[in-house]
């Protein structure tokens, strides 16, 4: 089976530092792939360089063997990749399945029509798919007033709208609590066998890590130092230099976009 | 080379005001936010007081310490205006804040006339400064020179008091994280009102010291006005360094120009403007606003639905009476009427590009002057049939707002905002200077329509049918997905471009559409009042329909159109009285205390805890 | 049920928006009057004072056709589109039978295209743009004050006999600015073929940078300089031309500088020695002219401004076309103005059936300094007819009917 998601050297240098470096990675149809690293790893520019936010400086990125490097976001998106975002991004000015239309109406190429109402298009898929996410009953709310977890939800069911092959994650479960992560993290992987998409997600709880992750690939200043399922990592010795020699094994705090 | 030093001493000196102003109202906008349009008007402040005080204090002495006097005053009157019209209003939607230092402005041209009388007065002279020293053989004010010297030192002290002091060290925080500060435990209102004291001070001191070269008159205010923001935005707003170098390279460059391209001297400024923002889209020592700092601030916006048959019923019944109205009522109220359906276009279409994109452009008069021109430029040159005319106005105006905004959408918040205006001022600038073709000042006449439709009744129909029609579109167009898709790239850019959504094409043909209806608005006015000129497309213009459109109610679909009924028919019975201004100014102040959700959002409120309406996830 | 209420309320605001004022019985002739009071108050506000003197005046003799006659006065601020709007309200809602007013040439075109859209009569008083009369001339629009074109051209008559031949201008960047300095530059070249124009300047109006033009200026060594500056703008060239010598040895002609509206705010530094149309209300010998400045002065305890003597003269005009017209009939009042002679404080004048323009003339004389404030001196009264085209120039000039 070809691999959903590979990058082939992608480096990417800002001035005189190297911020990714030579990372090569593969990820198969229904893989739940976590990439981890202490903050300043090059988490987030590696993420942003495969949505096409960052131009690489070297490398190449191929989904399902077509090449996207250098894609803007929207044309990666029409690809068939979604993203989920360290700090949400909805509407906050639309009702929770408003949120979700929108990324249908873009999907089905309905944005630049001026006649219609919005709000009476694709209501049943967006249903469909809050469903999924477990909002459907609070469809109809404002989405301003909702509690952080929802909104996470909200952006799953953004991100499925176009029935992508490949689930970008930035940070899935920072800022939320305890059961919150436990919840989105089992809704993911449920999203993952049911829907067989591929998942890739960057996180800073180990313990989402290690329980919900089918591989990890950890980086470090950089670059690729380990590879493998939850156990190896766990006693990967460069691994547990690199966080505890850091001692920031199970911080959350926030990275800093690079 | 003797004329040439001459002409950068001249330049140098003439930019000591601009500098001073300028560095207050950047001072003023880095820290607080608040982009204060009555500037312009402490500066008059300054300059009066500075001229009582001068006729009072005897001699040298009492003639530098009238300056700071004028100085200390008008930075007390900064105070007094901070604290009593917008400290209450720092929490009210973005923006806001510059309505009510509208309404400041509109109050202190009252005042300044009551107080001060109408004449011009000129201003006295420094003592012991009159004639000239002679550098180089050429003649150079003694005042100049002296002028030469204050500046620096007065930015010196400014850079001492920013980087060396306590204080200092809170504005500079504050200039780049206002949260950061109040998790200082600093009291961020009195540094908020300290800040805007001083840069009012400034502004004073700017006033008082262009005395001996000038006087005070009543339009002083609005005249200072447009060079000011020049230069603010080419330094890059909230850069005191900027402000000086732009102002400057402005004072200089007009220098040359007056000598080398006499005619170019209103367009220069703005082109210079344009340019450097072309170039370094925050200015020349600007940063980039960091995303989210000029995020929603206050309540989030709702949800917006279809109106609801009641709504529907209200309405219909509204337009009938309208349409019935030539039946019960007397020939003027049908122009008058005719006036305001135009002006509730002219803000539903700005209300469009504001409410649902987000797009707060201060240069929206371009698109209705500008519809307008194209309208009477079509019939004065090529002879061109009213209909048709009238027809291809909105098409121009349209044009020319795709064109503008292509420009302009590479720049956000204040700095789009502040682009939009240089265009706009670029525009009437041309129009102005233009005159083989535009008819300059003395603009266009005998612009009429057609033969058929030129009995008052027969345009009132007209009007209605195109002001109702394209306020029922606009409207229209917020529910359909394309109106989604402008308020998904104002809610969340990052989020619409990640689910393919081209914002930039979006806003773009928003900004292109509300220029086309702001045009349809400005051709219905040409033809209803047979003439055109170059106001229709200055500042005091957008100004109208960005009053209107915050008083109304940005968050609201109805805003547009509540806020121009509002303020025509307010509008109508103040200009009776006297002293109309201040009373306008005052109400509008009052509006932006008491109601910062603008008049629909406020009766909305009200009527939801009244019960009323109900309401969901209040 | 809630719904008919809210819909009775509405009715209700739009019964309100509209209704018709009561029209009262219609004892007094209206007139009105429309300026920028407000924006440009140290004008409007003498020109108020003359109309209110004629008007007393007037209604103390029994007023005009055996009703008094009475003014409506309105604020414009500034603006041509309001204008037009106030001008639809007075015609149609006030009951007045003719408009004038206005200072601003833009207001004044903008009042005078509308009325001869709706054939409503139009007495400009103040306007001085060329085209108000000529090439956006119409049939109901008249006009009192001597022209830009008229007053430039005593100027260049002045200029023509002194041996200058450089010349040099400096007009505000706009149509009046234009129009005077086209006016005499066409009119000197008629008089000095060799005269020649080295140096032409166009600061902004009210955004001059004064020491930047006087540089300019100085730069082109002109032997003679024009002036069309006024106001703050005036103030200020006035200023820095003196402090840098530019007006040594220089004769500079200036367009309305010596009346008292301009003049007087430079105060001790007003400029000796220029050649100035203006109002030397001050030195006016016996006569009409010194008798209306005595009345005015007893009235409202002030000296009159130009604006002031134009308003008086408005009044005069309009009751002499009402009592010619012998009706106020739109038409009657309109044909009325044609050649109608009126006799004002400088004399007999006639609005000129070809062009509608009345031939008032200026004071041109020369500015010296008397108590510590600037003053004309060796003046004389040029009757504007002497400077006007003749019919057929006009005839030219004005738009076809």
């Amino acid at each position: 089976m070809n691999g959903v998601l590979k990058t082939e050297r992608l480096t990417k240098t800002f001035g005189g530092l190297i911020a990714v470096d030579d990372v090569s990675l593969e990820l198969q149809k229904g893989e739940l792939l976590a990439l981890i690293g202490p903050n300043g790893a090059g988490k987030s520019t590696c993420f942003n360089m495969l949505m096409g936010q960052l131009k690489a400086t070297s490398g190449k990125v191929y989904l399902a063997d077509e090449e996207i490097t250098d894609l803007s976001p929207r044309q990666v998106w029409r690809k068939g990749v979604g993203r989920t975002f360290q700090i949400t991004a909805t509407y906050s000015s639309m009702t929770v399945i408003e949120n979700v239309q929108m990324a249908l109406l873009s999907h089905f190429g309905d944005i630049l029509r001026f006649l219609p109402r919005a709000h009476l298009l694709h209501r049943e898929e967006a249903l469909k798919l809050l469903d999924l996410v477990g909002m459907a009953d609070q469809a109809d709310r404002h989405c301003a007033v909702l509690a952080y977890g929802d909104l996470k939800r909200i952006e799953l069911a953004i991100a499925l709208a176009h029935s992508p092959m490949l689930l970008l994650m930035d940070e899935p479960t920072a800022g939320m609590s305890p059961k919150e992560r436990v919840d989105l993290m089992e809704l993911t992987a449920k999203i993952v066998r049911d829907q067989g998409v591929s998942v890739l997600f960057t996180e800073h709880d180990m313990d989402v890590v290690f329980a919900h992750s089918h591989r990890i690939m950890v980086l470090n200043r950089g670059k690729l130092i380990a590879e493998g399922d939850a156990g190896e990592i766990r006693n990967n010795p460069l691994v547990q230099e690199v966080y505890l020699g850091g001692g920031t094994l199970f911080t959350s705090e926030v990275e800093s976009h690079a | 080379m003797e004329l040439f030093v001459a002409q950068i001493i001249t330049g140098l000196a003439n930019a000591s005001s601009l500098f001073l102003v300028a560095c207050g109202l950047s001072l003023i906008f880095g820290v607080t936010r608040i982009v204060n349009f009555a500037h312009g008007s402490l500066y008059m402040l300054g300059a009066y007081l500075g001229y009582t005080f001068m006729q009072v204090l005897p001699g040298a002495l009492g003639f530098w310490s009238s300056i700071l006097l004028a100085g200390v005053s008008v930075g007390v009157i900064g105070i007094l205006v901070e604290m009593l019209v917008l400290r209450p209003v720092y929490k009210a939607p973005e923006l806001f804040q510059l309505v009510a230092t509208f309404g400041v402005i509109l109050v202190i041209q009252d005042i300044a006339l009551i107080v001060f009388g109408p004449e011009d007065l000129l201003g006295p002279r420094a003592p012991g400064l009159r004639g000239v020293f002679r550098v180089m053989g050429e003649p150079v004010p003694k005042y100049d020179i002296i002028l030469l010297v204050i500046t620096p030192i007065v930015a010196l002290a400014l850079w001492y008091l920013i980087t060396q002091t306590r204080v200092g060290v809170l504005v500079r925080a504050a200039t780049q994280d206002r949260e950061m500060v109040s998790a200082l435990g600093v009291n961020q209102a009195w540094l908020f009102t300290g800040v805007f004291g001083l840069g009012s001070a400034l502004a004073g001191l700017g006033g008082a010291l262009q005395l001996p070269k000038g006087g005070a008159d009543l339009l002083m205010d609005f005249h200072i006005l447009a060079p000011v923001f020049v230069v603010v935005v080419i330094g890059g707003m909230g850069s005191l360094p900027g402000a000086y170098l732009a102002a400057v390279i402005i004072s200089v460059l007009n220098v040359f120009a007056v000598t080398y391209l006499p005619q170019s001297t209103l367009v220069l400024m703005f082109v210079v403007m344009i340019v450097v923002l072309t170039i370094r889209p925050y200015g020349l020592f600007g940063r980039e606003e960091v995303a989210g700092e000029h995020g929603q601030v206050g309540e989030p916006e709702r949800p917006i639905k279809p109106a609801s048959p009641r709504v529907q019923l209200l309405t219909s019944v509204f337009i009938l009476l309208l349409a019935m109205m030539p039946i019960y009522s007397a020939s003027f109220s049908l122009v008058f009427t005719t006036d305001v359906l135009i002006f509730c276009l002219f803000a539903a279409s700005l209300h469009f590009l504001l409410g649902l994109g987000g797009l707060v452009s201060f240069g929206h008069a371009a698109y209705y002057g500008g519809g307008a021109y194209v309208a009477a430029l079509l019939v004065t040159h090529a002879n061109t049939p009213m209909e048709l005319a009238f027809l291809l106005a909105p098409l121009g105006a349209g044009i020319a707002a795709l064109v503008i905004g292509w420009v302009c959408l590479r720049l956000t918040g204040v700095y789009f905002a502040m682009l939009t205006l240089a265009f706009a001022q670029l525009l009437w600038s041309l129009v102005f200077q233009w005159g083989e073709v535009t008819g300059g000042d003395d603009g266009i006449v005998n612009i009429w329509p057609s033969e058929w439709l030129k009995p008052t009744i027969v345009y009132y129909y007209l009007t209605l049918l195109f002001c109702v029609g394209g306020i029922l579109l606009l409207r229209h167009i917020a529910h359909s997905p394309f109106g989604y898709a402008l308020r998904a790239a104002r809610d969340s850019k990052r989020q619409a471009e990640s689910t393919g959504i081209d914002t930039r094409k979006i806003q773009l043909l928003a900004f292109g559409f509300a220029g086309f209806m702001g045009g349809l608005a400005g051709a219905l006015f040409v033809f209803s009042k047979g003439s055109v000129f170059p106001n229709e497309l200055e500042i005091a213009r957008s100004f109208d329909a960005l009053i209107v459109v915050f008083l109304g109610g940005v968050k609201t679909l109805a805003g547009g159109v509540a806020g121009g009924v509002f303020f025509k028919g307010i509008e109508d019975i103040l200009l009776k009285f006297e002293y109309w201004r201040l009373v306008m100014g005052l109400l509008i102040i009052f509006v932006v205390v008491l109601a910062p959700e603008g008049i629909v959002g406020s009766l909305r409120k009200g009527a939801e805890r009244l019960n009323l309406i109900k309401s969901k996830d209040m | 049920m809630k719904n008919n209420s809210i819909i009775k309320a509405l009715s209700a605001a739009v019964l309100i928006m509209s209704a018709p004022l009561a029209v009262m019985a219609q004892e007094t002739i209206k007139i009105g009057e429309i300026n920028h009071y407000k924006r440009m108050a140290a004008f409007a506000g003498p020109y108020k004072n003359g109309i209110e003197l004629a008007m007393e005046e007037v209604n103390a003799a029994g007023g005009v056709l055996g009703k008094p006659l009475e003014f409506i006065f309105r604020d414009d601020q500034g603006k041509p589109g309001e204008a037009v709007k106030i001008a639809e309200e007075l015609m149609t809602r006030e009951g007045t039978v003719m408009l004038t007013g206005t200072i601003l040439s833009n207001v004044g075109l903008a009042i005078s295209s509308f009325a001869g859209e709706k054939g409503y009569v139009y007495l400009a008083s103040e306007p001085l743009a060329d085209s108000l009369v000529w090439s956006a001339g119409n049939p109901y629009t008249f006009r009192l004050r001597a022209s830009t074109f008229m007053q430039a051209a005593m100027l260049a008559e002045a200029a023509a006999k002194t041996d200058a031949k450089k010349f040099a201008t400096i007009a505000p960047n706009y149509a009046y600015g234009k129009d005077a300095v086209a006016a005499f530059k066409k009119n000197l070249l008629k008089l000095k073929p060799e005269a020649e124009f080295v140096a032409e300047q166009w600061p902004g109006v009210f955004k001059i940078d004064a020491g930047a033009e006087v540089q300019a200026l100085e730069r082109a060594k002109p032997d003679a300089i024009y002036n069309v500056t006024f106001g703050p703008d005036l103030a200020k060239f006035v200023r820095e031309g003196g402090d840098r010598g530019l007006f040594d040895g220089r004769q500079v002609y200036g367009l309305l500088s010596g009346e008292p509206e301009y003049l007087d705010p430079l105060g001790a530094e007003a400029p000796e020695g220029w050649t100035v149309t203006g109002y030397p209300w001050y030195d006016l010998p016996s006569g009409p002219g010194a008798d209306f400045v005595t009345t005015y002065q007893s009235r409202w305890d002030d000296y009159p401004r130009i604006g002031s003597l134009v308003g008086y003269m408005t009044v005069q005009s309009i009751v002499a076309a009402l009592n010619r017209a012998g009706s106020t009939e739109t038409e009657a009042i309109r044909s009325a103005f044609e050649d109608l002679p009126v006799n004002t404080p400088v004399g007999d004048i006639i609005f000129r059936a070809s062009d509608h323009q009345s031939t008032m003339g200026a004071y041109v004389g020369s500015t010296t300094l008397r108590d510590g404030k600037g003053v004309m001196v060796n003046w004389e009264y040029k009757n504007g007819a002497d400077y006007l085209p003749s019919d057929e120039e006009v005839a030219k000039l004005r738009p076809s009917k």
